[in-house]
């Protein structure tokens, strides 16, 4: 079971808002998911290693240079996305004084 | 006129070589059909008529110079949503997204292009590719072609019903626990999702990074293998592509012969929870293999009744990580209170001020779906829960993979149910733990990074159903010869 309170907690950690209609409605939603996945306990997994690449590729690297300017996007191209900006700039809340 | 009903890819092509018709006119076709059909089946959230018809004139320009056209050439396509097209608004379904313009193309993008491909548009989703119907999509519920008081599957429904509904030759999906191969169960088409590793991801709006992959729609086999060969392979933009000259399994190189194949037949995979009918199609479909000399063995994969309770946990950690981008700072939809612009009482108030931008930003922007998913994510990360849940989804996910291998060794390919029933009716499923149910035969292979597709396999109350061909890792080539196959024998 999961109480209104942590998903309250939960969900000002993820930055979602609820009201408190929908810190029931989750509790409830989460609860039976929550009681589908504990039926993992049944399932034995000593000294197993948990899978981090299903492919088995590690640390794939590449060279740290500039390849292909011409590529590059350009800052205004991405700055038009920005809901608020001001010259080249994001704008964000204050957040000093 | 068009017989746009029985064309494919390759007939298509064919058709334009022979001056049956241009390219131009092709494209017009589709063009027309959608802009009749989508209000009703709304398949389509963005017709790219520009982009197509410039894209088109240049592959008439080419044939009229008498110079030879690929495949792909003129071929329409339609592209989910969460997929980006330089220019294009890419809103994967959401509100957050409503106002965002893709500022790059993907990778599988740029590839079709380069290949000569139409794009024609960009197609529904559930929101941020979560669900099983294409009824959690912020901009409406997408209705199955064949019957339109049922849903096509999803999360990609609306690339599934644009291909059944012949408003495209082709299309591309994103599947990470079946959101390819379910919908194409549901509209009667092919459906195919790559190896892990395959095609890259580079300008697909990530779900669950160790999940996704870009995969393949079409009406023949042929066509959705003539795609995949196309955005397939090497990508520097995403690390997780395999080497394929190394690892790509060859398969039989178009010998594949029925006598010495080993089929594997999971009996989890027929236990309670599926619909009788479709059971025996399935059935069916088997013994059509087996009446050309094919051994067909039941098999057991014990885990497969764990891999969705693994799937719930991996999946929303991974989208809890990677939906935490949607701050409505850099793009998208945003909320923020007249004050934080201007003048601020004190430093307390305005982190607070900052903080409920964030909260009634995320709360307005995510429907209900992703905010499930998001605080499941974040409750199964939390400080306390990490190793019971994380790290033991992670490792019996290892014993997924390991079962799987283990199964490979007696034979040679697996077959299944892609999902338990049909399309279900539009608003049949509303508690979230039986929408997930349905996807409960295709996360398996999700899970262990295995190809897999879902070819047509006959119709249950008159509505199709898919067969699920599993192959061993990197056999992509190879089960795209069964597929083949299978259709040569079924016809």
């Amino acid at each position: 079971m999961i109480s209104k309170e942590q998903i309250e907690h939960i969900a000002k950690l993820a930055r979602i808002e609820l009201t408190e209609k929908e810190e029931e409605k989750f509790a409830n939603d989460l609860s039976s998911i929550l009681d589908y996945i504990d039926k993992l306990n049944k399932v034995d997994t000593e000294n197993i290693k948990p899978i981090q690449q299903i492919t088995g590729l590690e640390s794939v690297v590449r060279k740290d240079e500039v390849k292909n300017p011409s590529t590059s996007l350009g800052a205004s191209k991405i700055l038009d996305q920005a809901p608020n900006k001001q010259g080249n700039y994001f704008k964000v809340p204050k957040i000093l004084e | 006129m068009m017989d746009l009903e029985n064309l494919t890819i390759e007939s298509a092509h064919k058709g334009m070589l022979k001056k049956e018709f241009t390219c131009t006119e092709l494209v017009q076709a589709y063009l027309d059909k959608i802009r009749k059909e989508n209000k009703e089946i709304n398949d389509f959230l963005e017709i790219t008529e520009k982009l197509a018809l410039e894209q088109a004139k240049k592959i008439d320009n080419k044939i009229e110079r008498g110079e030879k056209i690929e495949g792909l050439e003129g071929i329409p396509i339609a592209i989910k949503d969460n997929i980006l097209v330089d220019g294009y608004k890419c809103t994967a379904g959401s509100k957050i997204l409503e106002n965002y313009k893709a500022t790059y193309d993907a990778t599988v993008i740029k590839r079709l292009k380069d290949a000569g491909a139409i794009i024609i548009g960009k197609t529904n989703l559930d929101e941020f590719a979560m669900g099983s119907s294409t009824e959690n999509s912020a901009y409406g519920v997408v209705k199955n072609p064949i019957d339109k008081t049922r849903v096509p599957g999803g999360s990609s429904g609306g690339s599934a019903a644009a291909v059944v509904a012949n408003h495209c030759l082709g299309a591309i999906g994103s599947d990470t626990g079946g959101s390819v191969r379910q919908p194409a169960s549901f509209c009667g088409i092919v459906g195919y999702k790559p190896s892990y590793g395959m095609v890259s991801r580079y300008g697909l709006i990530a779900m669950s990074s160790s999940l996704d992959q870009i995969g393949t729609f079409a009406k023949t086999i042929e066509d959705a293998k003539l795609i995949f060969d196309v955005i397939k392979g090497k990508d520097e933009m995403d690390s997780t592509i395999i080497d394929q000259k190394t690892l790509l399994r060859q398969g039989f190189g178009g010998q594949a012969k029925l006598q010495n194949l080993r089929i594997g037949v999971p009996k989890e995979y027929f236990a309670e929870g599926i619909n009788p009918k479709v059971k025996e199609k399935i059935q069916k479909a088997i013994d059509v293999f087996k009446s050309t000399g094919a051994e067909i063995k039941e098999i057991s994969l014990p885990l497969t009744d764990y891999a969705l309770a693994v799937y719930y946990i991996i999946m929303p950690a991974e989208v809890s990580a990677n939906l935490a981008r949607f701050d409505g700072i850099k793009y998208g939809f945003a909320v923020r209170n007249k004050k934080q612009e201007t003048r601020l009482d004190s430093a307390r108030q305005a982190r607070n001020n900052l903080l409920d931008s964030y909260l009634k930003t995320r709360a307005q922007g995510f429907g209900d779906e992703p905010r499930r998913r998001i605080i499941l994510g974040t409750y199964v990360l939390s400080a306390g829960y990490r190793d019971a849940y994380y790290n033991k989804a992670q490792k019996v996910r290892a014993l997924i993979k390991k079962e799987f291998d283990e199964a490979f060794k007696s034979v040679d390919v697996i077959l299944t149910p892609t999902a338990p029933t049909p399309a279900f009716k539009i608003g049949d499923k509303k508690d979230p733990l039986s929408m997930y149910l349905s996807d409960i035969y295709t996360t398996p292979a999700s899970l262990a990074g295995l190809p897999a597709i879902s070819v047509p396999c006959g119709e249950v109350n008159n509505m199709p159903i898919g067969l699920q061909i599993i192959g061993p890792q990197f056999y992509d080539e190879f089960i795209f010869e069964i597929a083949q196959i299978f259709g040569q024998l079924s016809k």
